[in-house]
């Protein structure tokens, strides 16, 4: 396979994510599309990296993963912070502060 | 396998899915000469973080299902993924002409792990450490955020008081 099959299955992932982003209602499944995302930019990266010979697109990579691991740990006591408060994980719910 | 957890009405469908989609991405790692990242892409997601997901969704009533009413034509989700698609080409394309010079080039004799390795260890060390903080920062914030109001631990206590705790919360719902 060349780079750009590579990059087209990583868009195409990123697509499904961004799709679960902006369709799902469901606060737990954004941070399921998100971390989609996220795999989708490090399967370019990657492939970049080896396509020229040059190992940075993997460090992003790692950053990326060190990322998406805090961002879920922050995400899920937030997120069940507000379950706790409301008793439902809605993403409308979170417009309490409509004008 | 991606769009099984987007599409799906059922959280547990959506997490186990999400799993074999993270092992499927690793394979493509692998197939990249990229062996150290497929090994982490596995430990990381499929070990840590949906433990971590699978922990927190017993904290949700996670088979009821969220109603999720869509109030806008499927047009404009339809626009918005061309959109997107689009912008995406546009910035990958130069990339994919230009000549990039490696600056860290990959030496075939030393193997995956060693070269991460050194270049993590030496170009890359400050970002490590800072990586490094901030999953600490990360981790204290989590324990911060979802261990609140759970400083009284259930099992240890007789039947006797925790129905006194029990009223003495419903009182204070009332109020």
């Amino acid at each position: 396979m060349s780079l750009n099959a590579y990059l087209i299955l990583s868009t195409v992932i990123f697509m499904i994510g961004m799709v679960g982003v902006i369709r799902r209602k469901n606060l737990l499944m954004l941070f399921f599309s998100t971390e989609i995302m996220l795999n989708a930019v490090n399967i370019g990266l990657a492939a970049v990296s080896k396509f020229h010979g040059d190992l940075t697109g993997q460090m992003f990579a790692f950053f990326i993963v060190a990322i998406a691991a805090s961002e879920v740990a922050i995400g899920l006591g937030l997120l069940i912070l507000w379950y706790k408060k409301t008793g439902s994980i809605n993403l409308d719910t979170l417009q309490s502060m409509k004008g | 396998m991606f769009s099984i957890t987007v599409f799906t009405n059922n959280s547990l469908y959506a997490l186990s899915s999400l799993a074999a989609g993270m092992i499927f991405i690793s394979a493509f790692f692998f197939l990249l000469d990229a062996d150290f990242l497929g090994a982490v892409q596995i430990v990381v997601y499929t070990g840590a973080v949906m433990a971590l997901y699978a922990f927190g969704m017993m904290f949700f009533d996670s088979l009821s299902t969220v109603k999720e009413k869509i109030q806008n034509p499927k047009l404009v989700f339809l626009l918005t993924g061309v959109i997107a698609l689009i912008i995406v080409m546009i910035f990958v394309a130069p990339i994919v002409g230009a000549n990039i010079e490696a600056q860290y080039p990959v030496h075939p004799s030393w193997g995956n792990s060693q070269d991460v390795g050194i270049v993590l260890f030496t170009k890359y060390l400050i970002p490590f450490e800072v990586a490094a903080v901030m999953l600490l920062v990360a981790m204290i914030g989590g324990i911060i955020l979802a261990g609140k109001k759970m400083d009284i631990s259930y099992s240890e206590l007789s039947e006797e008081e925790i129905d006194a705790l029990e009223k003495e919360a419903e009182s204070k719902d009332e109020k």
